[in-house]
């Protein structure tokens, strides 16, 4: 009888302690969901001369993908980014977060270019305003330029399957 | 004794050693920005206290010297030089970073039982305590009524 108290206590120290084990801490809810895209103008890649704002993209369901030369996930990832761009759903632009364009360059010629277009963020001022900490990120943006989906991290094929193409797909309607 | 000295000394030399280390931890932020009043440095400071380094989760942005610390420290600076007050940094951060990037967590819904769970918890053992008192109290009363018997006892004059 007397030890009903301490055992109860320990259990449910255990319990609570074997949900925390359950939970990534990695993850962290972006406060984006559902938002309006924060506002961006960022010279294109390959035509620097070109620039490209969210408003260029109203209207369109669009995948951002924030990518680096330096990143190495990215580069695991990016078989699965090319996979979703042969798929024809919708345009992926990708974020080159805090890269040098020259070897953003060469990068893409090495493994290939599933990009509409690559906007250079060299100095991670965008990145930020997007929340992005994590190099590899996804965003799915609707019609309306709100915030939709947001992967951190690389995108696996299941999570391409299971997350980013229903996303795509339930904005595309 | 000797051993003795020895350990002191040693103990000694792992105390420097330790307060080495880890002031060059606290010490990461290291670039020098120019503010336009003492008020406003001060107020930096302490944001970069208290704000965290998302990269390394557990370190405030002036501990770090991640990429991403460095450029959020310039962000923080930038939004304090354009006439923003501390708070409105802060809101900037939490937009975009949400209520994790703050160490110091706001009173919300979700975070009652952070804020109020340590006071419930030294209620719920105040309480326990005082039980437990009360009960010594009970089992305490006989022995008290035995000491006096005894005392009576004691003070009866000694029978022949």
């Amino acid at each position: 009888m007397r030890f009903i108290l301490p055992l109860g206590i320990f259990v449910l120290i255990v319990g609570l302690l074997g949900f925390g084990l359950t939970l990534d801490p990695k993850k962290i809810p972006s406060p984006l969901i559902d938002k309006s895209a924060p506002d961006f103008s960022l010279r294109n890649l390959y035509a620097p001369e070109e620039k490209l704002s969210k408003k260029d993209l109203l209207g369109q369901v669009w995948v951002l993908n924030v990518w680096a030369s330096w990143c190495v996930s990215c580069r695991a990832e990016h078989a699965i980014i090319t996979d979703l761009a042969n798929r024809n759903l919708v345009d992926i632009f990708g974020l080159n977060y805090k890269d040098q364009p020259q070897d953003a360059r060469r990068w893409l010629q090495q493994f290939g270019n599933p990009y509409s277009a690559s906007l250079m963020d060299i100095d991670g001022r965008v990145g930020i305003d997007w929340g992005v900490y994590g190099v590899p990120e996804t965003f799915v943006i609707g019609r309306d330029g709100q915030i939709k989906y947001k992967h951190i991290g690389p995108v696996t094929q299941e999570s391409l399957e299971h997350e980013v193409i229903p996303a795509i797909k339930e904005l595309l309607g | 004794m000797s051993v003795k000295r020895t350990l002191v000394k040693q103990a000694r030399l792992f105390a420097i050693l330790a307060l080495l280390i880890f002031s060059a931890v606290s010490q990461a932020a290291v670039e020098a920005y120019q503010f336009e009043s003492p008020k406003m440095e001060a107020e930096y400071n302490q944001l970069i206290g208290e704000l965290r380094c998302l990269v390394c989760q557990n370190q405030n942005l002036s501990g770090s010297n991640a990429d991403l610390a460095k450029d959020l420290r310039r962000k923080t600076h930038e939004l304090l030089m354009d006439g923003n007050t501390p708070d409105q940094v802060s809101d900037y951060m939490v937009a975009r970073y949400g209520d994790f990037v703050l160490y110091r967590p706001p009173l919300q819904t979700n975070t009652l039982l952070l804020w109020l769970g340590p006071f419930a918890l030294l209620l719920l053992v105040v309480v326990v305590v005082f039980m437990k008192m009360r009960q010594k109290q009970v089992l305490v009363a006989p022995e008290q009524d035995a000491m006096a018997k005894a005392k009576q006892y004691l003070s009866e004059p000694k029978r022949k």
